[in-house]
């Protein structure tokens, strides 16, 4: 009895601790965004009773912030778009429809989940350079794509094939059109694989700083985890302002994170977990 | 005559839909990654293509003075993979563990858990960066608050701390996806297992190492494979923090740094070595692959079907 209290009791602890590890940093980060960056030498923990949100507005008017932050917008909006419509329209294909080819082509979209997209970057960055994508969104938002079509090409069609092939015969007699059919009666039934796959694609586009770094040159063109290499640089000594963007940065997912923590879960673990 | 409209129509959707997603996958990943593995065998000067060379890229990146680098970052690879498996697994598997003996707020503990895994890595760094900054950060103040100025090092500014802080910036950041693929993989296992060992009076610690631990197979062979593949890729981290050339002084250099600078110039210099940097990709490329391949391969094995 007492040993299955203590070990209830420790797995508890092992819980709390974690918690604490984890919450206090972004606390902190939180926090230190809206205190001066003088009172910091005297005591970096005191809590900002008085928020200083100059910080904020510092980091608005000054920084390229408000340009790097519609960048990513423009980038992960416009990457998520093209992937869902393309995975919606190869999944239904590759899901539903029988036909030769089939398996060859489901097999060739599985072979670009091997290639890590690190290891092409030299060919691309020549082949966009060739292709005057340098230093475009639209050329970062087809390597994006390209990266993410992939897995959510597999999921898609996973979802499609799994829902009963009556729904299509019962449609067709009722005299449904296939983009009918696609359209009126199958999207509904597969959106928690559109949402699976949003997360799974969009999260890593919006953090990733990478392709960027090597494709992106000029400052109007850059993303925000991009941009805050630049301005971690240029406000190393100013902890406040320094705080206030990487909380700019952080926050909008944090808050969608808190909203859909079952979604994103599941999107983020999407292809490590099996069923 | 309905059928064969039908048919046509279904002909023209399989064109129109699989096109777009075949011909991005096809120019913006195949090809790159077909012609990456040609790079490595021609000579180069900057980004201009020269004649065939066979293996000699491979040949000058195995002599001085790329081989010492090399060798320094394939150890720092092979050092951070250990560490992180060892780490995250059992770290990973004690969180799973104690969220799966929770009857309420679970839902919370797991949200908590996983936080970290949805920041940047360019946050992530950052963050760590100024809470360990030696002289103004917080961390070092509470080490010499509580008495152990000795223990206020600069982490990540000193040659035998910076790799191990990274790793524990890593876990930070990371800890939450395996314990929540080890706790989907718990919650996988079939409950009579259990309470059959719990009738026949094996102890909690009894079930979990005689029935959830081997039952968790599948799960370990993912993570390790994950593991596998992100420690020999390792890259963003390393470079937010060290820079491209994995300061201080190389101490937390990688082999992907290193086929960056290779790639696209350093801080110091901006002459690359395209050919020396694709054959180092290749490497790369070859490690992964079959490091990935064998090991997933050797983990099947042991798994047990439930």
């Amino acid at each position: 009895m007492i040993a299955a209290l203590t070990s209830k009791l420790f797995f508890r602890a092992i819980l709390v601790i974690n918690a604490i590890m984890v919450i206090t940093p972004v606390f902190f980060l939180f926090n230190s965004a809206l205190r001066e960056t003088n009172s910091f030498a005297s005591n970096p923990f005191s809590l900002a009773r008085h928020p200083y949100w100059q910080n904020f507005q510092q980091v608005w008017s000054d920084g390229e912030f408000a340009t790097y932050l519609k960048n990513s917008i423009v980038v992960t909006g416009g990457s998520l778009i093209v992937i869902l419509v393309c995975a919606i329209g190869a999944g239904f294909v590759l899901g539903r429809y029988q036909f030769k080819g089939n398996a060859l082509i489901f097999g060739f979209v599985l072979t670009g989940m091997l290639v890590p997209a690190k290891l092409a970057i030299l060919p691309l960055f020549l082949q966009l350079k060739w292709m005057n994508l340098l230093d475009s969104h639209i050329g970062l938002i087809l390597v994006y794509t390209s990266g993410a079509l992939p897995a959510a090409v597999f999921i898609m069609s996973g979802f499609f094939r799994s829902l009963p092939m009556d729904l299509d015969s019962a449609a067709r007699i009722d005299g449904a059109s296939e983009s009918q059919l696609l359209r009126l009666i199958l999207m509904p039934l597969v959106r928690p694989g559109l949402a699976i796959v949003a997360i799974y694609s969009a999260i890593p586009i919006w953090n990733d700083f990478f392709l960027p770094l090597v494709f992106l040159q000029s400052p109007e063109n850059k993303t925000i985890m991009q941009g805050l290499t630049v301005f971690f640089g240029q406000y190393s000594s100013q902890w406040g302002v320094l705080f206030a963007g990487l909380t700019m940065a952080a926050l909008p997912l944090i808050a969608l994170y808190l909203v859909l923590s079952e979604q994103f879960i599941k999107g983020l673990t999407a292809g490590a977990v099996k069923g | 005559m309905a059928a064969s409209s039908l048919k046509s129509e279904q002909r023209k959707f399989i064109v129109l839909f699989l096109t777009p997603a075949l011909a991005t996958i096809l120019v913006f990943t195949t090809i790159p990654a077909l012609t990456t593995l040609s790079y490595a065998f021609f000579k180069w000067d900057g980004f201009v293509r020269g004649g065939f060379a066979g293996f000699e890229n491979f040949k000058r990146l195995f002599s001085f003075p790329f081989r010492g680098q090399f060798l320094l970052a394939l150890q720092h690879n092979i050092l951070v993979f250990v560490a992180v498996m060892i780490l995250q697994t059992s770290i990973g598997i004690l969180i799973a563990y104690s969220l799966f003996q929770l009857k309420r707020r679970q839902r919370f503990f797991r949200t908590v858990t996983f936080l970290p895994v949805i920041f940047s890595l360019v946050v992530v760094g950052y963050m760590w960066q100024v809470l360990l900054d030696p002289y103004y950060g917080p961390i070092n103040r509470v080490i010499t608050n509580l008495g152990f100025e000795s223990l206020a090092k600069p982490w990540l500014g000193s040659m035998s701390t910076a790799l191990p802080t990274l790793v524990f910036i890593n876990l930070w950041r990371w800890v939450g996806f395996p314990a929540i693929i080890f706790l989907s993989g718990l919650n996988a296992i079939n409950q009579e297992f259990i309470e059959a060992a719990r009738i026949d009076g094996a102890s909690e610690g009894q079930i979990f190492r005689k029935i959830m631990f081997p039952l968790l197979a599948p799960s370990m062979t993912i993570i390790s494979v994950l593991t596998f593949i992100g420690a020999f890729e390792w890259f963003d981290l390393p470079f937010v923090i060290g820079g491209s050339n994995g300061n201080p002084a190389g101490a937390t250099d990688t082999l992907a740094l290193m086929f960056y600078r290779l790639s696209f110039g350093s801080v110091d210099s901006n002459a690359n070595e395209i050919g020396i940097g694709s054959s180092l990709g290749v490497l790369i490329f070859v490690i992964v692959g079959v490091g990935a391949g064998i090991g997933q391969h050797l983990l099947r094995k042991r798994e047990v079907d439930q």
